[in-house]
């Protein structure tokens, strides 16, 4: 099968080369400036009337989880393109995703901990919310790990898609985990039916917050997408000057 | 607790580690990912540029 025309740029590595020169450092910037202002607007937010001064972790805690759940689709979406497709960048850009799904993913983790501590009283609790991100991350480094451990990489990359696309049933959980099960997590405050329900002194700040993260997300994206294509030009270059 | 002019109150011993937290992992995704591009990029043109010489 081939590419639909839409995604033809993906399509031509040297192209990909191109527009990623310009683009990465662009988003980079752009991050910049939105957390920046995120951080800003968000210090200048009144202490929350219930989680009083703990709302400020909430800028920095929301955004990590988000990005956990959108770094995931990409991984997925990008594996489905290397599976049917048999699309070098889309595995490149699937094995470029991974750790920094994985790394935001454990920034979620570990902020949420730090809000539950003074909030719930606990580190940690099995909630379903919070169990279903652990799968998450264990779903992110479980690819990393069966990429790693596979010499021949054709079959790394097969297998690790797979894997991927099977740890895609996890997305829907953890998105309505706190509407199915009774949970210690709130429920969604942003995305939900009827419109968020969080006051725009908060939801401003969380927002440009989130914009920032999603464009450093996708500048770093580009980036190792760059090294990866990079690695394997010179493992070809090197298998080359070894035949000699 | 006031850290730059902001008052953290009480909870600033939960607040400060998770901005830390952030901030060291942006500085090392950030370097990481910065560094693996630039050292294989290097290798890639060093491969490249022994390539051409040998097939003049």
């Amino acid at each position: 099968m081939t590419l639909p025309r839409a995604l033809d740029f993906l399509a031509v590595p040297e192209r990909f080369m191109a527009v990623s020169t310009w683009l990465a450092p662009a988003l980079g910037a752009l991050a910049a400036a939105l957390i920046v202002a995120g951080l800003w607007t968000g210090a200048s937010a009144p202490p929350d009337y219930q989680q009083v001064d703990t709302v400020l972790i909430m800028f920095i805690h929301v955004p990590a989880a988000w990005l956990s759940m959108f770094g995931y689709i990409c991984l997925a979406g990008a594996s489905f393109l290397s599976l049917i497709f048999r699309h070098a960048l889309a595995d490149a850009a699937a094995k470029a995703c991974a750790p920094l799904g994985a790394g935001f993913t454990a920034l979620a983790l570990a902020t949420g901990s730090l809000w539950g501590r003074p909030m719930w009283g606990a580190w940690w609790v099995w909630d379903a919310r919070l169990t279903s991100v652990l799968v998450l991350l264990l779903f992110y480094l479980g690819y990393i790990a069966l990429r790693a451990s596979i010499e021949d990489e054709g079959r790394a990359g097969r297998a690790a898609a797979i894997l991927a696309l099977v740890g895609a049933i996890n997305l829907p959980i953890v998105h309505f985990s706190v509407n199915w099960w009774n949970t210690l997590h709130q429920g969604a405050s942003v995305f939900r039916p009827g419109g968020p329900t969080l006051a725009l002194v908060y939801l401003i700040p969380l927002l440009l917050m989130a914009l920032g993260y999603m464009a450093a997300f996708g500048s770093l994206w580009l980036v190792r997408i760059r090294a990866e294509l990079w690695r394997r030009r010179a493992r070809v270059l090197s298998l080359q000057a070894a035949g000699r | 607790m006031t850290v730059l002019g902001l008052d953290l109150g009480k909870y600033a011993a939960f607040i400060l580690p998770a901005y830390g937290l952030t901030a060291g992992f942006f500085v090392w995704i950030i370097a990481a990912s910065l560094t693996a591009s630039r050292r294989w990029r290097r290798v890639a043109e060093r491969l490249q540029a022994e390539k051409d010489a040998a097939d003049r």
